[in-house]
């Protein structure tokens, strides 16, 4: 009896550090909610070139904000796909990831794509720009911007969208905390958000546009619109410490920008930013597009944004948020 | 079992030990998580709006669960005691399904069938039936299972006296075995509220975990967790203990007042 | 007459509640044929969590069994300070919320915490395999415990006093006197213990990060497919493997359900 005792022991112990042990062939992807069917596709054709060949993957797919922190809690990673780059830096400043990983040709960023709004199909409560979001009894479906990276993009959207209509900054804000009143549920990330949507809840849903392609592609009764003006959502990827040791996962890295990765990407709906791919796919162009880093619309990069912004006790949407009761 | 001995006293320290470092040490530092930052801060955290809105539904939906269920338990451990019919003994078994299956599926099945695209064409999704729905699955047995054993020891013979004497059946019920099955329906009542008060699996999915519409305590405590806001869930969750023990405690108190001229 | 009213009331209620909505995983498991369904339990993600529902399970139960009767034997046959608080320290796992659990363990393995200091000497508990093995084996504790006391109580101390008296050593009178005797009680402890260990979902879910391939078990396979992948049909078709254990854990507590409750 003594003796299975050990012996049962003996294999939680083994169980335990093989899961914990990271061989050369063994990747560790911690990504944001939405892109695992692009990330599929990409490993799959990524383990079929050389450097590839033999690897093998674990996936991570959840709200960013919480993946970030799961990351610096010590979920293993050797690279993060996260929706927004203050995600990385967050683990950048912990000593995760180096400094500089948004140094290369593409500034990090892996893909682009757009804010879009899902709405029921055929649109019964025609809802086409941003001032119909907060037109009586129309319920909005975006995450909590606290857990979700998309959902920082939306506000950041919505933000930009009424300076772009010439509001100033104050009113954009005021804007921002009538928009937050049509919330009725903040779903934890962009892909529980589109649950949430499918299920029947709300009037229209903000997210990625792959994500609505995403759900047109699963048969949900929806269909999505792009707003005149909107925002460029630009997500990244970078290596951590631990990645940047293992040669298959540098590259992996690297493989992400190649043609055939970028197509991947492109055939699941996010727009490819290599130019050269890019130019062979008819995206929609939104007249008023613009990005986090446009000045003139009060939007000046993510670092500052985010602390402005989303700060958890002193940020414009918490403070929003708490005068709304949530 | 000689006690003192080398083999028993080992046996006793490995026991001891297992139950320390499964059970004792997170629990412990649970409750220091929560007192470590303060009175204060634990108060701050288990009173803020959402928190405190996430317990109200959760007390409220368990004690109206665990009603039901003293009326429905009672009622079908009556059926399967004293009604012969055929089936009985599959009927009998499926009462344990709630305890095997796993809660995740019952929320999956129970938002299936009564959410949007059900076959019923009902949809109580994102509604605080639909939780009710979830908990009654879930604490369907406690009560039926605290009965049944009490209504098989009982004794016809005084029920049989009261009927012979004129009593019109409900009246014999709530005279003469009503009094008697008290205590083991407490007792169901007490497991269920407590079942209830924590379930998560069953509830997650249906449930849409609406702030202050159908977010339950433990749903609020997860997200938390979620977001890295540890203080936060420990403060909710060191709460939510209390109250659990709370009730038993008290149930179990009431308990032995109301039973104590019975013999044991 | 009001005899028919309570049993077709009380026979519609569990019919409602209980029966339709298992059968209903099946139909809608099947709904698109038997080959869709078994494509989906056997990707290499399905088999990894059935593979690790069964690990965890396989080592938990054990564990919990030995000393469950461990246990059982103290709080009846031994008298010492701290029995009532043992006894509650038992139940508690009962009275928590998995949610709670699964807090306690991060708290404690995790970045800040008493033992947050093992993941740098390369012991890794939360996101791995060993937090969910801490997780299943405190949720499950109580079960075999609760069903050993009382029949312990019952039979009382004369058959083993007798054997102590006759030369029996205490492993003998165990193995001999004590076991046989509470051995039904402990098939239906274990049987308890192994469906909370397959089915649990919450505890487990926080302390493992999800991470496919790796740390999902079934429960949160079933989870991912419906929330995350849009994979109704295949949850659905996850759901059916673990109803069919369910079935199967009712079918033998059955079987090893104590006497005088057996109707």
């Amino acid at each position: 009896m003594r003796a299975i005792w050990i012996a049962l022991l003996g294999v939680a112990v083994l169980a335990g550090s093989a899961s914990g042990a990271t061989k050369g062939g063994s990747i560790a992807l911690v990504a944001y909610s939405t892109p695992k069917d692009a990330y599929g596709q990409i490993i799959s054709a990524f383990q079929k070139t050389k450097a590839g060949n033999g690897t093998n993957f674990s996936q991570s797919y959840g709200a960013s904000g919480d993946q970030a922190r799961a990351v610096a809690a010590g979920q293993p990673a050797d690279l993060v796909a996260l929706s927004l780059a203050p995600d990385i830096d967050l683990l950048a400043k912990k000593g995760l990831v180096a400094r500089n990983w948004a140094a290369n040709a593409h500034k990090g960023i892996v893909s682009d794509s757009v804010v879009v709004f899902v709405v029921r199909d055929g649109n019964p409560k025609h809802i086409k720009g941003w001032g119909d979001l907060i037109k009586p009894g129309v319920q909005v479906i975006t995450p909590n911007p606290f857990t979700s990276g998309g959902a920082r993009w939306n506000v950041m959207a919505a933000y930009g969208a009424e300076r772009k209509a010439g509001k100033t900054d104050k009113q954009a804000i005021a804007y921002l905390k009538t928009f937050f009143q049509h919330v009725p549920v903040q779903p934890d990330s962009a892909r529980s958000a589109l649950q949430i949507f499918a299920q029947g809840k709300g009037d229209v849903l903000l997210t990625y546009e792959n994500e609505a392609i995403y759900a047109e592609k699963k048969g949900v009764h929806t269909q999505y619109t792009t707003p005149k003006n909107t925002l460029l959502i630009e997500t990244p990827v970078a290596l951590t410490k631990s990645g940047a040791g293992k040669p298959s996962a540098k590259a992996f890295y690297n493989y992400l920008w190649s043609a055939s990765a970028q197509r991947a990407f492109a055939a699941q709906g996010y727009r490819p930013v290599v130019k050269s791919v890019a130019k062979n796919y008819h995206f929609f162009k939104p007249a008023g597009l613009f990005t986090i880093s446009t000045t003139k619309l009060g939007l000046n990069g993510w670092t500052k944004v985010n602390t402005r912004f989303f700060h958890p006790t002193k940020g414009i949407v918490a403070k929003i948020e708490k005068s709304l009761g949530h | 079992m000689a006690s003192g001995r080398a083999g028993g006293a080992l046996a006793r320290g490995i026991a001891l030990g297992y139950l320390s470092i499964v059970v004792l040490l997170p629990l412990a530092a649970l409750v220091w998580s929560s007192r470590s930052h303060g009175l204060g801060a634990f108060w701050d955290q288990a009173t803020q709006p959402e928190a405190l809105a996430a317990l109200k539904l959760t007390l409220g939906l368990a004690a109206i669960s665990a009603l039901v269920n003293a009326v429905t338990g009672t009622a079908i451990a009556w059926v399967l005691v004293r009604d012969r019919f055929p089936g009985r003994g599959f009927v009998d078994a499926v009462i344990d399904l709630p305890f095997a299956l796993p809660t995740i599926v019952a929320g999956l099945t129970l938002l299936a069938l009564y959410g949007p695209g059900g076959p019923f064409h009902v949809d109580v999704a994102f509604t605080r039936i639909g939780v009710m729905l979830a908990l009654l699955f879930v604490t369907l047995p406690f009560v039926v299972r605290a009965v049944q054993p009490v209504l098989l020891e009982l004794d016809q013979e005084m029920e049989e006296a009261a009927a012979s004497l004129g009593a019109r059946p409900f009246a014999v019920f709530r005279r003469v075995v009503f009094p008697n099955l008290l205590p083991a329906i407490l007792s169901g009542v007490a497991l269920a509220f407590s079942r209830a008060i924590g379930e998560f699996g069953a509830v997650v999915l249906i449930s849409g975990n609406l702030p202050f519409k159908t977010e339950v305590s433990s749903v609020y405590i997860f997200q938390q967790v979620e977001s890295d806001n540890g203080a936060a869930a420990a403060a909710v969750s060191v709460l939510l203990l209390g109250i659990s023990l709370a009730v038993l405690l008290g149930i179990g108190a009431f308990r032995r007042w109301r039973t104590r001229y019975d013999s044991a | 007459m009001s005899k028919y009213v309570l049993r077709v009331t009380a026979l519609g209620y569990l019919a409602f509640l209980l029966l339709v909505p298992v059968g209903f995983v099946f139909y809608r498991a099947f709904g698109n044929g038997l080959d869709a369904a078994w494509d989906a339990v056997t990707t290499g993600r399905a088999i990894h969590a059935l593979e690790l529902t069964l690990l965890l399970t396989a080592i938990a139960v054990p564990a919990n069994t030995i000393v469950g009767i461990i246990l059982a034997l103290m709080l009846v046959r031994t008298r010492f300070r701290g029995r009532g608080l043992l006894n509650a320290v038992v139940d508690l796992p009962l009275a928590l919320s998995p949610v709670v659990v699964g807090l306690a363990l991060y708290l404690l393995y995790g970045r800040g915490g008493w033992l947050g200091g093992l993941a740098g000497h390369g012991v890794h508990i939360l996101f791995a395999v060993p937090g969910m093995l801490l997780a299943t084996m405190f949720v499950s504790l109580p079960f075999v415990v609760r069903e050993v006391v009382p029949v312990l109580r019952e039979i009382g101390t004369e058959q083993e006093q007798a054997a102590e008296t006759l030369g029996a050593r205490p492993l003998q009178v165990f193995r001999r006197v004590t076991f046989p005797a509470i051995r039904w009680a402990v098939a239906y402890g274990v049987v308890l213990t192994t469906a909370r260990c397959i089915g649990e979902f919450g505890a487990v879910s926080i302390v493992s990060g999800r991470i496919e391939g790796k740390t999902e078990t079934l429960p949160i396979y079933v989870q991912s497919l419906y929330a995350f992948d849009f994979n109704t049909s295949g949850a659905y078709a996850a759901s059916v493997v673990l109803a069919l254990i369910a079935i199967l854990t009712v079918v033998m507590l059955r079987i090893f359900q104590p006497k005088e409750e057996a109707l």
